[in-house]
């Protein structure tokens, strides 16, 4: 048991977050670093009544380190979310559901749902220099939201009859009925498009990281099974 | 009855490696997407931003 978690959570999980990391780069932080010329005054999309700037990012090798820091978190967060992936397949094993790679991707799909789709639902991927409430508290309904997620899919997936469904899909809908915190002014400097460039590029890269994690962690599950 | 002994151990030793993988799991997405210190907050910066997790 704690070989199949070790061996599923710590592979596929250092294979997502490598995924994670090298699409961030191509396709995400490109758009980060642009932006930080928005926050740092150095870029202006209005100027004296002009609406409009430049469009155009500083190149990747200026800030080498900063990259590897990047990889390297990636990499511990994509096993954290293996090692908790794993350990939803344990319990599933014990209740008879069979893990494998097919079945593998279904699991990387809803935690792609649970912990990327979701929460973006009520706090888009924030473009730094995004002004925003107090991080402890959208901290706390990111949790809150991918908590609820994780449980209503759970029920849907997991529970028998109709009443299950209609339990996971309160909980589903339960973090945004209450909605996520948000202040009562905009502040954005950014240029729109780099802003929601930056959220659909972020959930799609979550996405594509999520699948391969759930591919290669069911596959590598039922290989230790046999 | 040795059988029945030997199986929930067996068990109970399931369910405590399982609850070990998910709350190791949890504390390493904590630190890579939560923690507020200084250095590990400027070491995640752009995962954060990039992996969705609300970071300042």
């Amino acid at each position: 048991m704690i070989r199949q978690i070790g061996a599923s959570a710590l592979f596929a999980g250092l294979a997502a977050g490598v995924l994670a990391a090298l699409l961030q780069f191509w396709f995400v932080v490109p758009l980060l670093m642009e932006a930080e010329l928005y926050e740092s005054g150095a870029r202006a999309h209005f100027t004296d009544g002009y609406i409009g700037s430049d469009a155009g990012a500083p190149p990747l090798g200026d800030a080498l380190a900063r990259h590897a820091g990047t990889l390297a978190m990636n990499v511990v967060a994509w096993i954290g979310f293996g090692l908790v992936m794993a350990a939803g397949f344990a319990l599933a094993h014990r209740q008879g559901v069979r893990i494998d790679a097919r079945r593998g991707l279904v699991w990387g799909l809803a935690g792609f749902a649970a912990l990327a789709l979701a929460p973006a639902f009520g706090l888009p991927p924030e473009l730094p220099g995004t002004i925003a409430a107090e991080v402890s508290v959208r901290q706390a309904w990111w949790g809150f939201c991918v908590i609820a997620t994780a449980a209503g899919l759970a029920l849907m997936a997991f529970g028998r009859g109709p009443a299950w469904l209609v339990a996971g899909a309160a909980l589903l809908a339960a973090p945004h009925v209450i909605g996520a915190p948000h202040l009562d002014r905009y502040f954005g400097t950014a240029a729109p498009e780099l802003a929601a460039l930056f959220s659909t590029r972020a959930l799609g890269v979550s996405a594509a990281a999520w699948a391969l994690l759930g591919v290669m962690g069911g596959w590598i599950w039922s290989r230790e099974a046999a | 009855m040795t059988t029945k002994t030997i199986a929930a151990s067996g068990s109970s030793t399931d369910i405590a490696t399982i609850a070990f993988a998910a709350v190791l799991g949890l504390g390493l997405i904590f630190a890579a997407g939560f923690s507020q210190a200084g250095a590990m907050h400027d070491v995640a910066h752009d995962s954060r931003h990039a992996t969705g997790f609300p970071c300042h």
